[in-house]
């Protein structure tokens, strides 16, 4: 047997284990599902439960009503609903046009839109709320120049309006990226058969092309429906708190713990989550959508005439400058010594920075701690979930996936308050501190809320590793467990370090658990420095420098999880399996017959 | 339905520095059914896109019916296309796939639910109307995109590997009603294949390609009886080809000689048209020789005197159901020789002694 036959001949599924798991699978699953209802369904559960359970311990929907019957909370409620709704059809005007042009056209500066576009997701839209207020405000750059050289002004960032302005700028990529793959992705026969039946130009998009791409652009803007909605710090930032969000926050604070409307608002924000997700699963269900079949190519790409691509360059640039003006705001901020009624800085300063490294320091140190265990343990939690999955006969395994990849709907202020609500008063074990008040808790939030990240990386790490590499292995008398180890782990490195920096990055950058479980300044990660800058005036200069420090080190990590994935051949990920077990072939013919 | 005439003059396109098509002259009569036929690379494909508009040739031109089309965009040519991979649009419902050609010709709604309802029911998939294409067979969804392309009325019809992602029984059965809705349709039909079963099989006449170049245009029978080289004599069907030397003209024919079997005589006047250059003494040809037109006997059997028979080896044998093909070492060539299978005869085992029978009228001369 040649080396290729042997990975890749035996289709057939080989029943792993004959006598069902054995008591360490069994243990390992126990454990991760023990994990999982500790951390996350039991405190979403205590939070439904007390949403819905009267001061007697009786089943009431009165929180409801009573919840309805404010008309503070109903104008909340709408101006949730709202807002999600137009940030999602705003970012859907700057990404579609961005995709489709992009995918259809081909033009210098369109690798520019794909590297740029994705950027605003680094940095989380609070940190850019104050920078833009700087620059489109009601005095900010923008109007300045405007009211200076024609004479009026624009409000974009007055009220709920500058909220839904700041998100859209920041979330639109969720809906350029998925809708540039689903584009990416139809087969060019597609169009090449509407073609044949007499239909062109706009009639073709839209018969065609768009439904074609419909699952990514739904999948996309449900997305930004659900990251707006949830949004803590964005609004509380811009000093606006007729939200769902900041109302739950501000009861859970400032009214206490039991005042049952915070549990209210977390169960319908739940409840909008787990609708928006489920909507853009429909669209994707039953549906082949797309991918290139036999015999096709993608869409052709066609070549603009030299005064297009100028007037496709202007576009895209002018895109860009208003996308990136937020960190560009950021930049300009962290190095002004005053900014205030002037389009630009008057005079810039390092001061800012010497300020954060002199006093954020801990917080720096904070982040780096929490994140890194919080990424570690999802990884660990990933691989185990996805072999588990994949790999073993325990029963009920896909409900491991499933809760896991559940928290995506648990918006953090959600989780947050149900850790509070249900650890109140429980101690670290072996410690006299309070579990609510320690760092343990933002660590375990962090780690709950970015597993389905890891655990989709670690998923599809380990679907690339054939079972019969690891069938060899045991054949040759390695353990499970030894296989795992000297196998699988080493093949799938590329795709574990992807789910760790993604997991690290995004948990370094999440405001609204971390704001609730924040007990002590000591305690604070650098998210919360920001958030605490950023609320006085003289602190907005330290905020942008920890800020810019922050997309710093999410950009590093984006930029190295890329790399990692994308392959760029020193990696082990990018490695061709046989090379990398030179041992294998031969043991696979002694385990073949 | 008017039959329409295709031609093709002097066709060439490359891409980039690739010439992919070069001087393609073809001529399609009206409701013909024409079969392309080469291996992947050869560019037949890449000339069906240039016929549905796709893509744009350099050089010459395409004239439907006498008129020029090259300038026209796809959707003004009225050319139906089947794709290879169907191309069904899967957000539509299979009567809306069918219906959006006519949906884009405003055709009326009486009459497109007619037609849309009439185009089902010519392949047997009215009953599926309202399912989505992935909800379909393999073979459903090829019916469902021949619907699609042929409700259009569209003056051509060409097909590219239509058959290419079915198994193989249904290839065999879509192949036969294939034909059978063109002859009914009498639509002029353009089909690409590099399966010369299929094209033997349907096509009226067929065109072999290879490497751009048009080889040989015919009947099947013409193509595989009177190849015009070793290209085409490989490709439609098996060939034995030997490499051989012309030694001598006479009276009777050719005489040639052939390293490790010795000297032949080929008799002229089957060769229509004649043997092509260089039938110089001494220059270098290709004997064919079809593996069922050879003979073999037993080393001892009596030997017919009308073949020259030569002394072989049974080196393997294929059991194909009504024939056994047997690979025979003569004079240091492995020869392919299909003899017919009745139940009960036995064969040559490997390894067997045989004589091996060679009618020089049966064979061919190539240009080497």
């Amino acid at each position: 047997m040649t080396p290729s036959s042997a990975a890749a001949s035996p289709r057939r599924e080989i029943p792993r284990t004959r006598r069902g798991p054995s008591a360490g699978v069994r243990l390992t699953g126990a454990l991760v599902l023990a994990f999982l209802l500790l951390f996350l369904v039991l405190p979403v559960a205590r939070v439904f439960f007390t949403a819905f359970v009267d001061g007697d311990g009786g089943p009431t929907l009165g929180h409801f009503a009573a919840f309805f019957s404010q008309s503070l909370m109903r104008e909340a409620f709408f101006n949730s609903l709202g807002v999600a709704l137009a940030s999602a059809l705003c970012a859907a005007l700057i990404a579609v046009p961005l995709a489709c042009f992009t995918v259809r056209f081909r033009f210098r500066g369109m690798v520019l839109v794909h590297t740029l576009g994705v950027l605003p997701l680094v940095m989380p839209p609070f940190v850019g709320a104050v920078a833009m207020q700087l620059i489109y405000g009601r005095s900010g750059a923008v109007n300045l120049l405007l009211q200076r050289h024609l004479g009026f002004t624009l409000p974009i960032m007055d009220g709920l309006a500058g909220v839904v302005f700041v998100e859209s700028i920041h979330y639109f990529p969720f809906i350029l990226m998925n809708l540039t793959v689903a584009l990416r992705n139809i087969d060019g026969a597609m169009e090449e058969a509407a073609l044949n039946l007499g239909c062109k130009g706009w009639r073709l998009f839209w018969r065609v092309v768009f439904p074609l791409a419909m699952p990514g652009f739904v999948a996309g803007a449900s997305l930004v429906f659900v990251k707006v909605f949830d949004d803590l710090g964005t609004p509380l930032v811009m000093g606006q708190t007729n939200l769902l969000a900041p109302q739950a926050y501000l009861r859970i604070t400032q009214v206490g713990l039991e005042d049952p409307l915070g549990y209210v608002i977390s169960v319908i924000m739940i409840g909008f989550s787990i609708a928006a997700m489920a909507l853009s699963a429909r669209t994707l269900k039953g549906r082949d959508y797309a991918t290139t079949q036999k015999g096709g190519g993608a869409l052709p790409q066609r070549r603009l005439s030299p005064g297009a691509t100028l007037l496709a360059q202007a576009w895209v640039i002018v895109v860009l400058v208003v996308v990136l003006s937020p960190h560009i705001g950021v930049l300009l901020l962290s190095l002004a010594q005053v900014w205030s009624f002037t389009p630009l800085p008057d005079a810039y300063t390092l001061a800012h920075y010497a300020t954060v490294f002199q006093d954020a320091g801990g917080m720096m140190k904070n982040t780096l701690l929490y994140c890194g265990l919080a990424a570690g343990l999802d990884v660990l939690l990933g691989l185990t979930i996805a072999w588990l999955m994949l790999r073993s006969t325990l029963p009920a395994r896909q409900w491991l996936d499933w809760i896991a990849t559940a928290s995506l709907a648990v918006p953090g202020i959600v989780l947050a308050i149900g850790f509070l609500r249900l650890y109140k008063g429980v101690l670290l074990p072996g410690t006299d501190l309070l579990l609510t008040g320690s760092w343990v808790m933002i660590m375990l939030a962090y780690a709950v809320r970015r597993l389905p990240y890891a655990l989709r990386a670690c998923v599809a790490a380990l679907q690339q590793v054939h079972a019969s590499l690891e069938e060899a292995a045991q054949s040759v008398g390695a353990t499970p467990l030894r296989t795992v180890r000297r196998v699988v782990v080493p093949l799938m490195a590329g795709g574990l370090l992807a789910g760790f920096v993604t997991s690290f990055t995004t948990a370094a950058v999440e405001l609204s658990a971390t704001m609730l479980l924040v007990s002590a300044e000591s305690a604070a990660p650098m998210s919360y420095g920001i958030y605490l800058y950023m609320q006085s005036v003289a602190g907005r200069g330290p905020g942008a420098a920890l800020g810019v420090l922050a997309i710093a080190v999410v950009a590093l990590g984006t930029w190295l999880s890329h790399r990692v994935v994308h392959g760029s051949g020193r990696l082990p990920a990018a490695r061709p399996p046989e090379p990398a077990l030179p041992a294998l072939p031969a043991a696979a013919t002694a385990a073949g017959h | 339905m008017r039959k329409v005439s295709l031609q093709c003059r002097d066709i060439g396109m490359s891409y980039g520095a690739t010439p992919v098509l070069k001087g393609i002259d073809l001529d399609v009569v009206p409701g013909e059914f024409f079969a392309l036929l080469g291996p992947s690379g050869s560019g037949k494909s890449t000339l069906l896109r240039l016929i549905a508009g796709f893509a744009r040739q350099q050089q010459g031109r395409l004239l439907v019916d006498g008129v020029d089309i090259g300038s026209q965009p796809p959707w003004q040519r009225n050319i139906g296309m089947v794709f290879q991979s169907y191309a069904l649009w899967p957000h539509l419902s299979v009567w809306d796939n069918v219906a959006f050609g006519l949906v884009e010709r405003r055709v009326a709604r009486d009459e497109l639910r007619r037609r849309v309802g009439d185009a089902l029911e010519l392949v047997g998939l009215a009953a599926h109307a309202q399912r989505r294409p992935s909800q379909l067979s393999g073979g459903q969804q090829q019916r469902v995109a021949l619907a699609r392309t042929i409700v259009i009325k569209p003056q051509l019809l060409l097909l590219d590997e239509p058959l290419s992602n079915l198994d193989k029984t249904l290839r065999v059965q879509m192949r036969q009603e294939l034909q059978s809705l063109q002859r009914r349709l009498g639509i002029t039909t353009l089909f690409v294949t590099h399966d010369q079963e299929e094209a033997m099989g349907t096509a009226d006449r067929m065109a072999v390609l290879d490497q751009g170049v048009l080889q040989q245009v015919g009947t099947p029978a013409t193509l595989y009886d009177e190849p015009v080289n070793g290209f085409v004599a490989g490709f439609v069907g098996t060939m034995n080809l030997l490499p051989a030397q012309l030694t001598a003209r006479r009276a009777d024919g050719i005489e040639l000689a052939v390293a490790g079997l010795g000297t032949l005589v080929v008799a002229l006047p089957r060769q229509s048209p004649p043997p092509p250059p260089p039938l110089a003494t001494g220059g270098a040809v290709l004997l064919s020789l079809r593996p069922h037109l050879l003979g073999l006997l037993p080393a001892d059997a009596a030997r017919d005197p009308g073949s020259v028979w030569f002394d072989g080896l049974v080196e393997a044998s294929e059991f194909l159901g009504p024939f056994t093909r047997y690979r025979v070492r003569v004079g240091g060539h492995a020869l392919a020789v299909d003899l017919p299978h009745r139940a009960g005869q036995g064969g040559f085992a490997p390894g067997s002694a045989v004589a091996l029978g060679v009618d020089p009228a049966l064979s061919r001369l190539l240009p080497a």
